[in-house]
């Protein structure tokens, strides 16, 4: 018993460094992009669309991720770090579920249900 | 344009530095620099206040790989109430009397910078709330972080859970409905209703900060509020800042925490109330 104590405890401490690590790779990847778009924006000095205009579309930024535009590149990095959160609630739950706590499963879970019904409709009802 | 990165990333390090070690979003300094200091519309300024509640929140959580600090049940359990409450504020916009909500929660605030003044000069910050209830207990919200400042563990027990879960309800409430962030009232419901210590308080808040934000920043992002060239450069600053701010948070005294704490919610209470009777100042 003492055995698969240490054992369910071991398992524990490499789940909660695995999603640290994932984690700190999602905030990574999403300041490295904002920074790339905003060392594109210095080279360039240009932001890639006319004016005073940036990006707010979704469709809008993928095209120009794809053709290197600064403020689309940037306007993406922002929207990868606003999702930063929500991918902490994920592995959350995942960690919950490891550790067989089903009811922080069941807590999370509906935090996350919020977050998602929320976002969709910030994202329709703008 | 340089200069103006420059700024920005500066102003968004010493926010990102701050916010984190307070567990609040760094919107009050990042707002006034950009209206008053750089002359940017309120519309984009709060664009940019939301990214950086997020980035300090997002920075807070890579300091560690493994964090102790943070109380993961106790976040996610009032999540629920600050979120059903972010939402329901937010559909009341327009609704419910704003100018009496800001004297309320204004209040507040001045009534809990009085409170921690007092624990302040007791000795509250080195005893640990020992009372238990029920509720905690059934819901596992007891926890134990190491205290790098004074170098030992320290288990504690979380008291008074439906007074929390209120509070946290309110300050979705009133930041879906006012706008106002509600950090410092996150902290609030848990060092000084639920009886948690300061430094989990602050780190669990910011956690949970960021989960709130998160919804609201889309609504913000597709609505064309979010300029990239304002909240690039400040996202970036904040980062490392919070990055930064969460270690250096757990080497200093919950003392010290709570005097930076103190002014911070007595200004923001004032500031609130008068805004209330229609005086705006900052």
């Amino acid at each position: 018993m003492k055995q698969s104590n240490e054992t369910k405890a071991k398992e524990m401490h490499d789940v909660e460094i695995l999603i640290g690590q994932i984690l700190r790779i999602g905030v990574i990847i999403s300041a490295l992009v904002i920074l790339f778009g905003l060392i594109l924006l210095m080279l360039t000095q240009t932001s890639g669309y006319p004016g005073d205009v940036f990006p707010d579309k979704p469709s809008v930024i993928l095209q120009g991720v794809i053709a290197l535009k600064p403020f689309a590149v940037m306007m993406f990095g922002i929207f990868l770090l606003i999702l930063t959160p929500v991918l902490r609630v994920v592995v959350s739950i995942y960690a919950f579920a490891k550790e067989s706590d089903y009811l922080y499963v069941v807590i999370t879970t509906i935090v996350l249900i919020i977050l998602g019904v929320s976002m969709v409709v910030g994202y329709f009802g703008k | 344009m340089l200069n103006d990165v420059l700024l920005l990333a500066a102003t968004g390090f010493i926010a990102g530095v701050l916010g984190a070690i307070l567990g609040i979003g760094g919107g009050m300094i990042v707002t006034p620099v950009l209206t008053l200091a750089m002359g940017v519309n309120i519309k984009y300024a709060i664009g940019a206040s939301i990214i950086a509640v997020i980035a300090t929140s997002s920075g807070a959580t890579i300091a560690y790989l493994k964090d102790e600090m943070l109380n993961l049940r106790v976040a996610m359990f009032l999540e629920i109430a600050t979120s059903i409450g972010a939402i329901i504020g937010a559909l009341l916009t327009g609704v419910a009397p704003t100018s009496f909500l800001f004297i309320l929660f204004g209040a507040l605030l001045v009534f809990s910078s009085w409170n921690m003044i007092r624990k302040l000069r007791g000795k509250s910050d080195s005893v640990v709330n020992m009372q238990d209830d029920d509720l905690s207990k059934r819901l596992k919200l007891d926890g134990v972080y190491y205290d790098k400042a004074v170098d030992k563990e320290v288990p504690y027990h979380v008291k008074n859970v439906p007074g929390g879960f209120s509070m946290m309800f309110g300050a979705g409430f009133a930041s879906g409905l006012l706008g106002i962030g509600s950090g410092a009232f996150k902290v609030i419901a848990m060092d000084t209703i639920m009886g948690m210590p300061l430094k989990p308080s602050s780190a669990t808040s910011n956690l949970m900060m960021g989960v709130t934000a998160a919804a609201s920043a889309t609504v913000y992002f597709f609505n064309g509020s979010i300029k990239p060239e304002i909240a690039a450069p400040l996202a970036l600053g904040i980062l490392v800042g919070a990055t930064l701010g969460s270690r250096l948070m757990q080497h200093l005294r919950a003392r010290v925490i709570r005097m930076i704490f103190i002014p911070i919610i007595l200004y923001m209470g004032v500031q609130m109330v008068l805004q209330g009777f229609g005086v705006e100042i900052g």
